[in-house]
């Protein structure tokens, strides 16, 4: 689950202190080291990239990438919003919803690795399971994160970690990407709750 | 009232330095500066505005038949609370005021609870079907001595009925109160006929409904040579025709109630019924013009259309809901808020359009006269600077269908008397 | 947001909220196996109708239902209402069993306002006499959003009975926030009082023109809203015959032909064919009418989606 990213709000103390713990170079590696690991893992099954928006999405596109660039077959991608699948909506006000795309020819029989920025509690995950069920059985579901950064309220783990980062539950990991932040990075600060 | 009362530094009419006021076995004895009041009971007026006892041509007391809603006793009270001393009850009771029994058990009643002058007011048609006559000369000759003749609620719409009654009428020295409604143009209607019922969903009922019955009897009442009552005016239309036909001396006569003095069709929004009322609420320039047209006379007086309503026949959708509000005890302090402050009409004036033009026209000999020695004590003493806050549940009332919920107004009425009998003090209703 | 009772309560932003949320629905409904959402699992959503009224209610109720509500429908035939139960009264019974959301059709302008007043259950507004149908309104627009791909600066033209229609208050009104003109054509006996004035009142864009040729009007236009028209109307003189007012209010094939060639047909049904719509107009590609209903479901299950899938407001 990613936290909002950019530098915060302006605040009489003066914008939260943020600390780069990979820079856009790092993440460029790490990307790349994942593409490798799942070719590894899944080759040659063909496999269905399917990311949690909103940073799940160009996540499972530049790994759909570097997948075909490294010689592996070109992963079928898609998209999944879990929104109406959270167990915490009427904790804030409405969520926007956002989009749902999967590949033509549907789930069926087939390999299935969803794809987020961070993974914390893993309730994002969980929503991400229950969603898929309604689109068919896939073979097998496997998880891909940029970052594990551990504190789970769920049994669920990952397949494929970019980089453990050990955290404390008052800290924020943000992950920046240049398709939606203009930038790539992961940075760390203290939570604002 | 045993001994004399001496009511000590009032003004009556707001005018000059404030006087002494000696009642006598229910007759203003004496008037003047610093008189003896030895053996009297004192009242301290401490400057307060002494008005004649204020007299409501229209006011519906529901009894008999809908004594949930009023009875002559609780309507009474408001009245006197309210300043009244004199209030001509509508025929639309259940069973309808038709006949000189039930305008007789309307007086008695009036007079048994002894708080206000009841005036029964007695239907011009049978049952108020607007078929035939009702026995007018029988109601007439009746204990309750009936003069004001009225199908309020519902329109004497016949024109040879209206003309037939009107002529009657003029033989028996009364007046015929109209209220007037083409009940073809308002079939199902809802709210004003404007652009707020428009967006509303709401069906029209429109100003030309009440202009042209207007007009009408103004023509027939001048074929009669009769007199002719406006009940409840509520467009600016139709001061524009009672103003041509008081020009041509046609005895008409008319009256506005408080609320369309104050509020318009706005307050529609929150389809909240406690704004319904027949006729509807109409726009800040039918407002506008009817505070002019009572300044300047056109519009001879101010009646209240007192029509409360038990709870479940308010508290439901628009569609459903009886149309009227309560008004006996808020008068008074909506005139002063919407004609007295803004200076459109001073102390006398309101003497003139709530006491003695009503007293006039209606027939109620010691009512609406003058404060001067020799006449009926029937007065009231009006503090004008204070303010209070409306609450439906605190009325007299039984109903509390008051549209003025949460307002402040000005003024409060803290002494009314009936000739020998003081029936308001402070707030409380007395005898 | 708390309840949906009328589109003028919507502004530009909660409007396309609602109708981008409707589509966000329609897209994850694609494709799937099982057309169930658990978003509204555990809430209790009552359908109160006062009016028959089939076709609304069900979508009300698949609406519902495609989120996991239990839905439970009440028509005012049966029940209480026959013995005189008062609306207020049903209302506090439906609240204290613990509906969460009370979907309201009422021949009353206002009622589903006063319901508001009286109870703490959400309430949607599924009609309310001649005044407001929001959620008609909602899902004319998504429509419209499909076929034009934008509302802003569209002309719509609304022809037939707009006096008594809550159909075309609530487009006119919505219309209006989204950015569209309103054209209305009607006989000037099927008018509201001051329609015309509408959109400059509120400042909120174009004012609403009014005509009465409606060859004059197509054209012109991106869209064309016909209303149903009751033939109760002809005894409240109205109009003088079906005949008259289908020779200039129809939509023929003519009249069809004058449109141009991108200008859609909406029509918020049941239809009288005939009337106010041919029966090959009725059927041409160029009318949205099956989109429109399909649409109803997805638009429904958004309001209930804003309505019962967050935060309680405290307003």
């Amino acid at each position: 689950m990613s936290s909002p990213s950019g530098t915060g709000a302006v605040g009489e103390a003066g914008p939260p202190r943020q600390r780069e713990l990979l820079s856009a170079a790092e993440v460029t590696r790490i990307v790349a080291r994942m593409a490798h690991q799942i070719i590894e893992r899944t080759a040659p099954e063909p496999v269905v990239l399917v990311g949690i928006p909103t940073r799940g999405v160009p996540l499972a596109h530049r790994l759909a990438d570097r997948i075909r660039e490294f010689g592996g077959s070109s992963p079928r991608l898609g998209t999944l919003d879990i929104t109406l699948y959270r167990d915490d909506l009427r904790r804030r006000p409405t969520r926007a919803l956002q989009t749902t795309e999967l590949p033509a020819g549907g789930l069926d029989d087939v390999l299935v690795v969803l794809v987020d920025d961070v993974l914390f509690s893993g309730r994002t995950v969980a929503a991400a399971l229950d969603a898929l069920r309604e689109y068919g059985r896939p073979r097998a579901v496997q998880l891909a994160v940029l970052v594990d950064r551990g504190h789970r309220e769920l049994p669920l783990r990952a397949d494929y970690v970019g980089k453990n980062l050990p955290t404390s539950r008052d800290e924020e990991v943000g992950v920046l990407l240049v398709e939606t932040d203009g930038t790539d990075a992961v940075v760390i600060r203290r939570s604002q709750r | 009232m045993t001994r004399p009362l001496l009511l000590r530094g009032i003004r009556p009419y707001g005018v000059g330095d404030p006087v002494d006021l000696l009642v006598r076995d229910g007759v203003i004895a004496e008037l003047g500066a610093q008189l003896d009041g030895t053996g009297a009971e004192r009242f301290d007026g401490g400057g307060l505005v002494a008005l004649p006892g204020l007299v409501d041509l229209h006011a519906h007391l529901r009894e008999p038949g809908r004594e949930d809603a009023e009875t002559i006793a609780t309507g009474s009270a408001a009245a006197t609370l309210g300043g009244y001393t004199a209030v001509f009850a509508m025929a639309n009771t259940d069973p309808v005021a038709d006949t000189a029994v039930v305008v007789e058990h309307v007086y008695r009643r009036g007079r048994d609870v002894g708080l206000v002058d009841v005036h029964p007011v007695g239907a011009v048609t049978a049952g108020l079907r607007g078929e035939r006559l009702a026995e007018l000369g029988a109601m007439a000759a009746s204990a309750a001595a009936v003069r004001m003749f009225s199908d309020d609620g519902l329109c004497v719409h016949d024109s040879l009925l209206m003309r037939r009654a009107l002529e009657y009428v003029r033989g028996l020295g009364g007046v015929v109160a109209q209220h007037a409604e083409d009940p073809r143009l308002t079939a199902g209607a809802q709210a004003h006929e404007g652009e707020v019922a428009a967006r509303l969903g709401l069906v029209g009922w429109p100003a030309a409904a009440e202009e042209s019955i207007v007009a009408r009897d103004c023509l027939l009442a001048r074929d009669a040579a009769a007199a002719v009552h406006v009940c409840h005016v509520s467009t600016a239309g139709t001061v524009e025709v009672l103003r041509w036909a008081k020009e041509r001396g046609i005895r008409v006569s008319a009256e506005v109630t408080p609320h369309h003095l104050l509020l318009t069709d706005e307050r529609l929004a929150g389809y909240d019924p406690v704004n319904k009322v027949n006729p509807p609420l109409r726009t800040a320039a039918d407002t506008a013009a009817l505070r002019a047209a009572l300044a300047d006379g056109i519009v001879d007086c101010v009646a209240t259309d007192h029509a409360p309503h038990a709870g479940q026949d308010k508290e439901c959708e628009w569609s459903a809901a009886r149309p009227g509000m309560l008004g006996l005890q808020t008068a008074l302090s909506v005139v002063l808020a919407t004609m007295v402050r803004p200076g459109l009409l001073d102390w006398r004036g309101v003497a003139r359009v709530m006491s003695e033009r009503p007293a006039r026209i209606g027939g109620a000999t010691g009512q609406g006269r003058p404060i001067a020695v020799g006449e009926p004590a029937t007065l009231i003493l009006v503090d004008p600077d204070t303010t209070w806050t409306v609450r439906g549940a605190q009325l007299a009332s039984l109903a509390d269908n008051t549209p003025f919920e949460g307002m402040e107004l000005p003024g409060r009425v803290l002494l009314t008397m009936l000739r020998d009998a003081i029936t308001a003090e402070d707030g409380k209703g007395l005898c | 947001m708390r309840h949906l009772l009328s589109t003028a309560d919507l502004p530009r932003e909660v409007a396309t909220a609602l109708l981008d949320t409707a589509e966000a629905l329609k897209q994850s409904l694609l494709g799937r196996e099982v057309r169930k959402l658990p978003t509204l699992r555990g809430r209790t959503v009552v359908t109160l109708f006062y009016e028959q009224s089939t076709r609304t209610r069900a979508s009300f109720e698949i609406a519902g239902k495609w989120m996991s509500a239990d839905v439970v429908n009440i028509s005012a035939g049966d029940s209480s209402v026959t013995k005189g139960e008062s609306l207020r009264d049903t209302a506090f019974t439906l609240a204290a069993m613990g509906a969460d959301c009370v979907v309201i059709r009422h021949p009353a302008s206002g009622a589903a306002h006063r319901l508001a007043d009286w109870v703490s259950t959400h309430v949607v507004n599924a009609g309310d006499g001649s005044h407001q149908h929001p959620t008609q309104a909602l899902l004319d627009a998504a429509t419209l959003r499909d076929r034009l791909g934008t509302l802003n600066g569209r002309t719509v033209t609304i022809v037939g009975d707009v006096l008594h229609s809550r159909v075309a208050r609530s487009n006119i009104d919505l219309l209006i926030t989204l950015g569209a003109h309103v054209h209305l054509v009607a006989p000037p006996t099927l008018l509201p009082w001051g329609v015309e004035n509408w959109g400059i009142r509120d400042a909120r864009g174009w004012p609403v023109t009014v005509g009465h040729d409606l060859d004059a009007a197509l054209p012109g236009t991106d869209a064309v809203m016909m209303l149903r028209v009751q033939a109760e109307r002809m005894r409240g003189q109205f109009f003088p015959s079906a005949r008259e007012y289908s020779i200039n209010y129809g939509l023929t094939e003519a009249r069809l032909a004058l449109l141009p060639e991108h200008a859609v047909v909406l029509h918020p049904g049941p239809m009288l064919r005939g009337m106010e719509i041919a029966h090959s107009v009725a059927d041409s590609p160029r009318a949205a009418i099956t989109e429109q209903v399909r649409n109803g479901v997805h638009v429904r299950m958004a309001v209930l989606y804003h309505l019962l899938a967050a935060q309680e407001d405290q307003a």
